[in-house]
């Protein structure tokens, strides 16, 4: 077909190129690791949000003879060292667990990103202050430091969440500053600010969706570790111990591992699939959001 | 009369630097009326990028003016607050910038992009501003506007970003549309394109517009008035017919030189296309009482070297300005 010729002077449209978002969301289903997971966490959230309804044995109460095998009477995990059903047990603290670990990121993900946006922004005085106080928070040992504010303001599920996110928010204060030091020298901060806008508006409406990208890879990950976390402070007798969470059934079992190893392995295979799951999706994202990897 | 539009009187900009403080602007002045088109002349690293920072007031951290006042209706933006400022950016002085594939947020629609100026300085609600974004695509002649308005950059080639920028620039309705070198990084036929849409929509609106370019056929083609700069100071100021016919500054002269087309006879044949000799001086000579451009000057004599030559209008002329102290008379260019 011969052009017509452009006596508009309008050049042509360039080739139809995907949408940023939908060129990311192909790359994610491309990765099989990734969907995966992603079918499995979703599997493991059904359970432990409506799991406790459908089996609504008390996971507290002591419902039959102590360390019952998986299968047998009934009891599709078994019983721990008190007699009590491990299924109820798995579902209700599958939900205090996958809380915790999400309360804690988001948590982590907020105090990061508004210390990492500030200092990227400003520069100066403000970056000077507020990344040696990161500093100071990343040297601290992380198990320690949560452990002492446990032990302070006693332990329960609020203060737990708040120590795991507490000692989680540095690396996504540093990544949020890389990333604001990297954009706001490109030219459409330059422009928009030439737009008139304020330093409010270029922080959150312009740099920050530019940002997100390697942020949403950090959180997804740090949901992985905050569940770890709270499982060792658990292990360690340190959560509440009004609620059940995975960590907590592997720490009371911890002593019967030899007689009946079930009673650890049940709980520690779910926080192992539940936390590779989510470190899956976390690289499916990077692979999928990276745009020097999305080249390839 | 009345007072101009903008009046930029004496400005200084400085920066300071891990070594020292260096001039980067030195003793500017000019003045713009409403609707005219000025354009700033220069190589690289000349100043005209900073005086264009400088009136918008983004000058980056390590840089504040240093004397001298920018009056745009009366008010000095030299002095006025930052809420100010931002009242004005965009609003009233708008800036289009040279890379077009840079200069819009990638992860937001372009008719957000617009819409967002237009809520922020005209309080629109959302719908009222979509249906003015179209508009303003359309103004710009981008094709099929209604659809488009949804496109992230990236869908856009580089010369309708551009039409998109202006749009943004234009939307609403500055008294002054700064734009530093719009057409570098596109084709030169989009160029032409581009400029014929600035002088037009400029016309249409009445806004004046300040071209900063290095290119003397794009000032032929766009502006009533340059301005030429050198080494942070105004050398050559006046009407553009008149500078082309009869550049009086050695430099300016040059810089005409270089552009075959402009003045020379087509059918003449030159050997080899004139240039300007050795490089503009580094940023710390900047400000030193002397010619900066006498040591690349065939002119030059010894009071170039000693002492920095002053404003002066040129031989016969009343509005065509020029510091140096050893101008070309006002005749024909002989090549």
């Amino acid at each position: 077909m011969a052009v017509a010729p452009d006596n508009t002077g309008i050049d042509p449209p360039p080739p139809a190129a995907q949408h940023p978002v939908g060129e990311a969301l192909r790359m994610f289903v491309g990765n099989r690791a990734a969907v995966a997971a992603s079918i499995m966490l979703f599997l493991i959230i059904l359970a432990t949000l409506f799991g406790p309804m459908l089996y609504p044995t008390d996971p507290f109460e002591m419902v039959w003879a102590p360390f019952t095998r998986p299968g047998t009477d009934g009891f599709i995990l078994g019983t721990d060292y008190l007699g009590r059903d491990m299924l109820a047990g798995l579902l209700n603290g599958g939900r205090v667990s996958l809380t915790i670990g999400l309360v804690a990121a988001l948590m982590s993900v907020f105090i990061g990103i508004t210390f990492g946006a500030l200092a990227g922004f400003y520069r100066g005085i403000v970056e000077e202050v507020l990344m040696r106080i990161t500093e100071f928070f990343q040297v601290l040992p992380t198990l320690l430091f949560s452990m002492v504010i446990v032990a302070l303001f006693g332990a329960s599920l609020t203060v737990v969440t708040i120590a795991i996110g507490i000692v989680s928010w540095t690396a996504v204060a540093r990544i949020t500053r890389a990333e604001f030091l990297r954009i706001r020298e490109l030219e459409y901060v330059t422009a928009s600010r030439a737009a008139g806008a304020s330093n409010i508006v270029l922080i959150t409406r312009v740099i920050l969706p530019n940002a997100l990208p390697p942020i949403i890879v950090q959180a997804a990950l740090m949901v992985g570790s905050a569940i770890l976390f709270e499982a060792g402070l658990a292990f360690l007798g340190l959560s509440d111990p009004n609620v059940v969470s995975w960590g907590q059934i592997i720490g009371s079992n911890r002593t019967y591992i030899l007689d009946a190893g079930f009673t650890v392995t049940i709980p520690g295979v779910a926080i192992f699939v539940t936390v590779l799951s989510i470190s899956l999706i976390g690289d499916g994202l990077n692979d999928a959001l990276n745009p020097k990897l999305r080249r390839r | 009369m009345t007072a101009p539009l903008l009046e930029v009187r004496n400005l200084g900009v400085r920066f300071t630097t891990r070594t020292g403080q260096v001039t980067v602007l030195d003793d500017v002045s000019f003045t713009l009326e409403r609707g005219e088109r000025i354009s700033f002349v220069g190589e690289s690293g000349c100043g005209k990028s900073m005086t264009a920072l400088a009136l918008m007031g983004l000058l980056p951290a390590m840089g504040r003016v240093d004397g001298g006042s920018i009056l745009f209706k009366g008010e000095d933006l030299v002095t006025a607050p930052d809420a100010r400022m931002r009242q004005i950016r965009g609003n009233e002085i708008s800036m289009i910038f040279q890379e077009p594939m840079t200069s819009l947020n990638p992860v937001f629609t372009v008719g957000r992009q617009i819409t967002e100026v237009l809520r922020l300085h005209r309080g629109l609600d959302s719908h009222t501003a979509r249906a003015r974004a179209v508009d303003l695509l359309e103004a710009v002649r981008i094709p099929n506007a209604a659809a488009r308005v949804d496109d992230y950059p990236h869908q856009l080639s580089g010369g309708q970003r551009q039409r998109v920028m202006i749009a943004i620039a234009l939307a609403c309705e500055p008294e002054i549309l700064i734009a530093d070198e719009p057409t570098t990084a596109l084709d030169v036929t989009v160029q032409a394109d581009i400029f014929a849409l600035l002088r037009d929509l400029g016309a249409k609106l009445e806004t004046a517009i300040i071209l900063i370019t290095h290119d003397m056929g794009a000032v032929a083609q766009m502006a009533e008035r340059m301005l030429v700069m050198y080494a942070g100071r105004r050398v050559e100021e006046g009407r553009v017919a008149d500078i082309i016919r009869a550049p009086a500054h050695p430099y300016t002269r040059g810089l005409i030189a270089c552009v075959p087309h402009i003045s020379a006879d087509a059918t003449k044949r030159l050997d080899r296309l004139p240039e300007i000799d050795g490089i503009v001086p580094p940023i710390t000579s900047f400000g030193r009482d002397a010619c900066l451009f006498a040591p690349r000057c065939a002119r030059a004599i010894s009071t170039c070297h000693q002492a920095k030559p002053v404003q002066e209008l040129a031989a016969g002329r009343s509005t065509h300005s020029v510091a140096c102290w050893h101008p070309h008379e006002d005749r024909a260019q002989d090549g």
